[in-house]
């Protein structure tokens, strides 16, 4: 069952006095329930403003957010109404994400919709690894992963239908990273919740993701399941992102940088996803050239 | 010519706590040498002994030798005359490294005329040059402008242009692509990998991401809480770690291998 659809999403920047940039140009993804969709690009494609989109952190100029078929209204100055608690967020940096002037009990219970809070902010605290005395102190007496763990389980409190995880991971060390992603994948999957995982790291992408959907300069260009996007990438801007990983092994070769190139503009004609194999998608610009 | 820089024995202690216990590290001229390990570990605090650098209210035992002189007992003016010379170094996040109220010009100046006896002019079309080396597009407008108006990877290459500037024999960087997308993390890798060729320069390379020292460095220090815990051939110890601390580093990364 599909519990996140976004359909021909536009995000748009007005600055008065300078031409308007369009963040996300018409951006249409799916994820499922229990599934894990990876979005990967670089920083100023777009990847976050369709996260921040989604959860209602930036308004849309065009298109919808359904949520288990049922459309969520934008933030706004009031609190958000029960039903559209649906959506959670996490966010890159679990230093500033956290009150740091209230105890991490509080600030997960603030989530929980139903009464009868602490036993629920055990249970929560449990299931991301942590001690249920850990309710009790503050932010800063935990370590980057343990903060996230935190932050996790906030997200989780409300029970909600889709996560929005924007560079999880990106702010900790490299030898938590792989735990802490994990964690929040195994948790979803295990509830399942709909994972809309960000990152610039595709690599970090690869023991999670079910779904990897690759994003440049506003648009999606290729979308395939995990294994496909590294065995068999069709897009030219997927191979270049994979040539630009640094390897590990005796003879591995110096990472390729891709020539730099100004911005691509694709009409929506270029943009549009041709299914290539089942469940693989390719915009067609990559198509015309082969 | 002997070994240019020679970290023997270094002990920093600061408030009871020895954050650097025992260290000896060596890199020849021209020769990229990398320190791995993770936040807390010490590396960052031991590369920047090569400069003279040390934490407030430390006490420091053993030797920091740069061309057979011991840094650490240099007086201020002779460490003025090393710093952003003979040693230069290049920082993580190239969002604060640069000041930001200054212009380009000014950063890229500076230490070339507080070093070598360089006119204003001269000085400036060093400068060009150096942005023109690391690829900033458009040199001479770039020049005049503040780093607010450059990316990330931009301001990194600038960052790095800056450090260039009077041709050091030992540039020290200090994570300086984990701020980066990996496209622009290739650029750079490639970048220093020229300049490497094309200067000579040797390169104390810190980072905590150990695909990125396989590919740059010759060879590797693995560091864990103040001490070195592996070293050699960066390629062979990382494909065959003995210690079991860093075989748990290197298992901790994503599988990159292309399936088949």
């Amino acid at each position: 069952m599909t519990a996140l659809q976004v359909e021909d999403v536009v995000v748009e920047y007005k600055v008065p006095g300078r031409p308007t940039v369009r963040a996300v140009d018409g951006v249409s993804i799916h994820v499922a329930a229990g599934e894990v969709l990876g979005l990967v690009g670089e920083s100023g494609c777009g990847k976050s403003s369709l996260g921040r989109a989604i959860v209602g952190l930036n308004p849309l100029d065009s298109g919808k957010v359904l949520v288990d078929g049922r459309a969520i209204a934008p933030l706004g100055r009031r609190a958000r109404p029960v039903a559209d608690r649906t959506v959670q967020m996490v966010f890159q940096d679990p230093y500033s994400s956290l009150n740091p002037r209230r105890r991490v009990g509080r600030q997960i219970q603030d989530a929980v919709a139903s009464r009868g809070g602490a036993t629920r902010v055990r249970e929560l605290l449990e299931a991301v690894g942590l001690p249920a005395s850990a309710a009790d102190r503050f932010p800063h007496q935990f370590s980057g992963g343990q903060r996230q763990r935190i932050a996790i389980a906030r997200a989780l409190a409300s029970e909600p239908r889709v996560i929005v995880a924007d560079e999880p991971v990106s702010a900790l060390d490299a030898s938590t990273r792989l735990q802490v992603a994990g964690l929040l994948s195994e948790t979803a999957t295990a509830r399942g919740v709909a994972l809309l995982m960000i990152s610039h790291d595709l690599s970090g992408l690869r023991v999670i993701a079910d779904r990897i959907a690759v994003m440049h300069f506003g648009r999606i260009v290729e979308v395939a399941p995990t294994d496909v996007i590294w065995s068999e990438p069709r897009h030219p801007y997927t191979r270049e992102l994979i040539a630009a990983i640094p390897r590990l092994g005796r003879d591995a070769p110096m990472p390729s940088a891709p020539e730099r190139r100004g911005v691509v503009v694709r009409t929506d004609d270029e943009a549009r996803l041709v299914e290539c194999a089942p469940g693989h998608f390719v915009a067609a610009d990559a198509l015309v050239g082969a | 010519m002997g070994t240019l820089l020679d970290i023997r024995d270094l002990h920093i202690t600061v408030g009871g706590r020895a954050l650097v216990d025992g260290v000896d590290i060596t890199v020849e001229p021209g020769e990229v040498v990398g320190l791995a390990g993770e936040s807390g570990s010490g590396k960052t605090l031991t590369a920047l002994t090569a400069l003279g650098f040390l934490p407030d209210n430390a006490t420091t035992s053993g030797q920091v030798l740069l061309d057979g002189k011991d840094v650490l007992s240099l007086d201020v003016r002779a460490l003025r005359r090393l710093r952003g010379d003979r040693v230069a170094m290049v920082f993580q996040d190239p969002m604060t490294s640069l000041h930001p109220m200054l212009t380009i010009e000014t950063q890229l100046t500076e230490h070339q005329r507080a070093h070598r006896d360089l006119t204003r002019k001269q000085a400036r079309e060093h400068a060009i040059e150096l942005l023109d080396r690391v690829r900033i597009p458009d040199p001479h407008l770039a020049i005049r402008s503040y780093p607010h108006r450059f990316s990330g990877g931009m301001r990194q290459r600038i960052a790095i242009a800056s450090a260039l500037a009077c041709e050091p024999e030992l540039l020290i960087a200090d994570e300086v692509t984990t701020a980066l997308d990996v496209t622009v993390q290739a650029g750079i890798l490639n970048l220093l990998q020229g300049l490497r060729e094309e200067l000579g320069m040797a390169m104390l390379f810190i980072t905590h991401d150990l695909a990125v020292m396989n590919v740059v460095s010759d060879r590797l220090y693995v560091m864990r809480s103040g001490k070195v815990v592996e070293s050699g051939v960066s390629r062979e110890v990382l494909a065959e770690p003995q210690h079991e601390y860093t075989r748990a580093l290197v298992d901790a990364l994503p599988d990159t291998e292309v399936t088949r």
